[in-house]
């Protein structure tokens, strides 16, 4: 008894010290706040997707419990119901000295927000990690810490310290094991300041530009390219505080960091610590999904391995790396490689074949199937004679007989694949359609996420709900071979040419060889050096203006419409009008030849959407518009060439736009030339260019032919 | 008081980060876990060695499940359930002998009769065990007037006094929780002055002007050198450096702030140093039933050299290191698989470790197993806190420290529940 009291007055004590000292907090982002795992993450947040049999988001929280961390905060945004569904049933939310909290918002779209919520709680106070829900590492953060401390004495504008860890990007592919691109990052050597981060560098242009005040205030500086970013942040309080200040910070990395190191007013720092025998990383693609599984497999992540992190009476890791489960069903005559490991409750038929694959629980595999290098989740059906090599297949899938996999797909939730159907590579497949509303500008991916889960309410996504939407309502799509049910999705992010970067496929060695091959005829051309490369550097960048002034002529065209609509509806004087149209012009850099032709198409436009039963009626309107905005479309029209410009526009808009108009062209004309918004001799240098061209191309010159016959009478006139 | 849940808990949580390390700690932790188990469960009027026993064998289950391949647990687990055992089979003889109560254990008799309800099952099953069983050589040596009861149950018959049994057993039921604690103290106890018993043989073994060579480190080979060295014998000592933990340069070191004369080489030189040592004194993991031991990475070519320049392989081993289990059992877990990052340095490496070309799959694979099985005939010797040993003797020390229906404990609970 006497032993037993000791215990308790010591553990009393312990108490108090607990007290005294402040416990280490974190925030868990247990939302990615991109697309990339799409479309499996329409249907189930990226945190619990199984890694290596195991949610992610457990690997994480056992990490976290491990380095000493007592409190952590796990921010849930899309489908935040199943992220606090699992945490409260999992073995986290009853742990004595490690407290898990949720905090939930669903209208956060960013880590931005995110933060500026948890900051608005007020609950961190003091240094905390920040982390996201799907990062895989083992590392002590004890000596980090410190260093962090420390740092923080001498110098309280040190707010953060960032986890990077030795990672060679390969050199043909620039891009990093984990599927990232290239990183570069200056440090000091010497204070391990952070100077420089730049993930999006553009290749094509081939260098980097640093600030010379770097070099001018730091005695050293080390540029490296083989650092990886482990997503692992240490913060002091003020970071939280910072993002409520800019509130335009949405990305950790992005904003967050590259505002920190341009600002140098507020002279925050944000220094590194580098890791070297211990593992970090986050999984941001499927193919960082690939190499983390495969480093989780070969121990890397020790102790964060299956057979002890899944309570070792469960998966016993036997010769050569193979995973088994204790009551796996394996056929004789199966044959398990090397990494694999397979799940409870699985069977597996007679002559499979199974290598670097991981395959969940109670997964029915059938007779002569052959898998490579897949991640097979939770109860999927494979029927004899299957083929998968380097895919995806999430839970419920069922395969039928001698159906194919080829590399890199990604089979989501419930999808059947029909009978000798062969899924070609990079495809995902999905019940749920392919959103349409398409979003390629990278910038704003996230913005997508929650824009997915409006499309798709949540409560749609459990269970039979779905499977049953995909038997009566969408119905057997041939897109999968008889029997098939799922969207193949078309792909649009990325481009076609990109999708080998990211998937869970090693790149085809014939890829790499033209990878290759591009790189030595750029590095010819380098060492020819001068004129040769230079002339090829200026036609190509010509072509990138074309092709890049296409495409704004186009939104700009867009942008002088809206201006001008609202000019007319909120009747803006027209000076203002001017003045907003040549602020438009400026910011998109157009000349003034395509603006006035905007502005006579937006004009024409507004005249063919105002009701008209007639072509007098249209006309009437056509008189009434011009004759309003005469003077804005005036301010633009300077040249005669100009003049021509709006001509040919008027022509465009009679034979694509607004076919109503082509009757009225010369009635137009000649309200033009009356308002004197076009001179005689544009009109009369039109004809002639015309006069050359195709009869197809002379449908309105014919028409105006009179009116043009009158004008040359009436200059021949003038001359006598 | 803590409740006994969050503390079996904890250390479960320990066991399976693997924040424990060493055998003795964890030996030592898993005994005073038990013991407050015990100290918490409410035993029932009847049959309280039972309940005992349920609920160490639930705890104990858990904790083998935490840390397979930490073989202490179970040792411990064990013992517990066979210090359980005996003390019960003690009181039960002894209160037989005293009450002269014979009537209820008649061989013949065994389904009990409606005239002797009271009789708790424990003590027909015990007193039935004991008889079918030959006695172990410590109850023989030890527990004379014990293993004298036992023929005098089985042999006596008669007159049954049923009214002072009632009486006898709250008594009884009292005296086995406080035996049953007392009894794990003094396990707590061995397992705390193991280092001390083994290192009491030193002086024994170590000869003047020998040369020792071991490898890694080891508490108890540790405080044996040293107890030697105390003893005014001089020697030298070769430490093998134990990749790929090093620990070796930690064992070195200490020795020399002891005072000892140490020369540190690498694991591969070990062969060529071989013939100028006279004795290969080393620690162990854990020392299985037949004499096979499983000791740190490296040890088994340690071994085999020691093997052919015939020097003798000497292994220390505290108590709770016996497994009473042999190494082909299902249930024993020989090896752990550590991380790689020991091994080679993680960045260095990352560019060998892509697996995006090629097939997939990385052609470097990096392998850390933590033991090496080291088969009972190329030892020698084993030491343990009660003397040297054979390893051929192993089977005999296992049959005193458990009891044969607690070795496989895991197989008969799963098919149990």
């Amino acid at each position: 008894m006497g032993a037993q009291k000791k215990g308790a007055t010591a553990r009393v004590s312990e108490d108090s010290e607990v007290v005294a000292h402040h416990p280490l907090q974190a925030i868990l982002l247990a939302d990615s706040f991109t697309t990339k795992f799409r479309p499996i993450t329409l249907e189930r947040p990226r945190v619990l997707l199984p890694l290596v049999n195991i949610p992610m988001i457990d690997y994480t929280l056992a990490w976290l419990e491990s380095a000493g961390v007592e409190e952590v905060f796990v921010f849930c945004c899309a489908h935040s119901k199943q992220v606090i569904g699992y945490l409260g049933s999992s073995e986290w939310s009853s742990k004595p000295d490690f407290s898990v909290t949720t905090i939930e918002a669903n209208d956060s779209i960013s880590a931005g927000d995110a933060l500026r919520l948890i900051y608005e709680r007020q609950v961190i106070d003091g240094d905390f990690v920040l982390i996201s829900g799907d990062t895989v590492s083992n590392m002590s953060l004890t000596q980090a810490l410190e260093e962090h401390k420390e740092r923080r004495k001498r110098d309280a504008n040190a707010i953060m310290t960032m986890v990077v860890q030795q990672s060679k990007p390969s050199p043909i592919t620039q891009q990093s094991r984990l599927g990232t691109d290239e990183l570069f990052m200056a440090i000091n050597p010497d204070t391990k300041q952070l100077l420089y981060y730049e993930d999006k560098a553009e290749y094509s242009k081939g260098f980097i530009s640093l600030d010379k005040t770097l070099i001018a205030d730091n005695p050293s500086i080390i540029l490296h390219n083989d650092k990886q970013d482990c997503y692992i942040d240490i913060c002091s309080e003020e970071v939280l505080s910072l993002f409520t200040d800019n509130f335009d910070y949405q990305h950790l990395r992005r904003h967050f960091v590259k505002g920190l190191l341009v600002d140098d007013i507020m002279g925050y720092k944000i220094f590194t610590h580098e890791i070297h025998s211990s593992y970090a990383a986050r999984i941001d693609n499927f193919r960082s999904y690939d190499t983390i599984s495969k480093d989780i497999i070969q121990r890397w992540t020790y102790p964060f391995v299956p057979d002890i992190l899944c309570g070792s009476s469960a998966i016993k890791l036997e010769r050569q790396g193979i995973y088994r489960a204790s009551d796996v069903t394996l056929s004789r005559s199966a044959q398990v490689g090397s990494f694999t490991v397979i799940g409870q409750g699985t069977t597996i038929g007679n002559n499979t074949k199974i290598s670097h694959s991981v395959i969940g629980e109670g997964c029915s595999i059938g007779s002569n199937v052959t898998i490579e290098g897949s991640y097979i989740w939770n109860d999927v059906t494979i029927e004899d004679g299957c083929k998968l090599s380097h895919a995806i297949v999430c839970d419920g899938v069922t395969m039928k007989l001698g159906a194919v996999l080829e590399p890199g797909v990604v089979l989501s939730f419930k999808v059947v694949v029909g009978e000798q159907f062969v899924v070609p590579a990079y495809s995902m497949v999905s019940l749920i359609q392919q959103p349409t509303q398409q979003d390629s500008d990278e910038e704003l991916e996230y913005a997508d996420n929650s824009s997915g889960i409006v499309e798709v309410p949540s409560d749609k996504l459990n269970g039979e709900i779905s499977s049953d939407l995909s038997n009566t309502q969408y119905g057997p799509t041939p897109e999968l071979g008889t029997g098939g049910v799922g969207y193949i999705w078309s792909i649009f992010e990325g481009g076609h040419d990109e999708e080998w970067r990211h998937s869970v496929a090693p790149i085809p060695t014939d890829k790499l060889a033209k990878i290759m091959l591009d790189k030595d005829e750029d590095e010819e051309l380098l060492t020819q050096g001068g004129n040769a490369l230079v002339e090829e550097l200026k036609s190509d960048s010509e072509d990138d203006d074309n092709e890049g002034s296409r495409d704004d002529y186009a939104s700009f065209e867009k942008e002088v419409e809206a201006t001008f609509l609202r000019a007319v509806h909120e009747n803006v004087k027209v000076d203002h009008a001017v003045l907003e149209m040549n602020g438009l012009r400026l910011s998109y850099n157009i000349a003034a030849v395509d603006c006035a032709a905007a502005i006579f198409y937006s004009m024409m436009k507004l005249a063919v959407e105002s009701s008209h039963s007639s072509a007098s009626e249209l006309h009437r309107n056509a008189v009434e518009v011009i004759t309003t905005w005469q003077k804005l479309l005036k301010s633009f029209l300077h040249d005669i060439d100009e003049e021509i410009e709006v001509i040919l526009k008027f022509e465009e808009i009679c034979l694509e736009s607004a076919k109503e108009f082509s009757p009225l062209f010369p009635q137009i004309l000649h309200l033009l030339y009356d308002k004197e918004i076009l001179q005689e001799d544009a009109i009369l240098r039109w004809a002639d260019e015309k006069e050359g061209a195709d009869e197809s191309d002379k449908v309105f010159l014919k028409r105006s032919e009179k009116f043009i016959q009158w004008l040359r009478e009436a200059e021949e006139e003038e001359e006598d | 008081m803590p409740d006994t849940q969050t503390l079996v808990n904890d250390f479960l949580n320990k066991l399976k980060k693997r924040k424990i390390e060493g055998s003795q700690a964890t030996a030592k932790q898993t005994a005073e876990l038990l013991r407050s188990v015990i100290s918490q469960t409410r035993v029932p009027y009847t049959n309280q060695a039972a309940a005992l026993i349920q609920s160490v064998k639930t705890v104990g289950e858990r904790l083998i499940a935490a840390n397979p391949v930490e073989l202490a647990v179970g040792n411990v687990v064990r013992r517990v359930l066979h210090i359980i055992r005996e003390e019960d089979l003690s009181l039960t003889t002894a209160a037989m002998a005293g009450l002269n109560l014979s009537a209820a254990s008649d061989d013949e008799d065994d389904v009990d009769g409606d005239n002797q309800p009271v009789l708790s099952a424990a003590a027909i099953a015990a007193a039935s065990r004991s008889t079918l069983r030959p006695p172990s050589l410590q109850t023989l040596l030890e527990d004379v007037p014990d293993s004298a009861a036992v023929p005098h149950t089985s042999s006596s018959g008669g007159d049954s006094e049923g009214k002072s049994k009632s009486a006898d057993k709250s008594s009884r039921s009292r005296k086995l929780k406080h035996d049953v604690i007392e009894a794990v103290n003094e396990l707590i106890q061995d397992i705390n002055t193991c280092h001390e018993q083994i290192a009491e043989q030193a002086v024994e073994h170590i000869h003047q002007n020998e040369v020792i060579l071991t490898l890694g480190s080891s508490r108890t080979v540790l405080e044996f050198l040293c107890a030697a060295k105390e003893k005014k014998r001089s020697f030298r000592v070769f430490v093998a450096e134990g990749a790929p933990r090093y620990q070796g340069h930690l064992l070195a070191k200490e020795l020399v702030t002891r005072g000892l004369q140490t020369t540190l080489i690498t694991d591969s030189a070990v062969f060529a140093m071989i013939s100028r040592v006279n004795m290969v004194i080393v620690g162990a993991h854990a020392v299985m039933a037949n004499g096979g031991v499983i000791a740190p990475v490296g040890l088994n070519m340690v071994a085999l050299a020691a093997q052919k320049h015939a020097v003798p392989f000497v292994v220390l081993a505290g108590s709770h290191k016996l497994c009473p289990l042999y190494p082909h059992h299902p249930e024993v877990l020989l090896n752990e698989l550590r991380s790689p990052s020991e091994l080679l340095d993680f960045g260095e490496f990352s560019d060998c470790l892509d697996f995006g070309s090629g097939i997939g799959a990385p052609l470097l694979h990096v392998v850390n197993p933590t033991f090496d099985y080291v088969p009972p005939k190329l030892v020698s010797l084993f030491i343990t806190d009660t003397g040297g040993h054979n390893p051929s003797y192993m089977y005999r020390l296992i049959a005193d420290y458990y009891s044969a229906d607690d070795l496989v404990l895991q197989r008969r609970a799963t098919s149990g529940n």
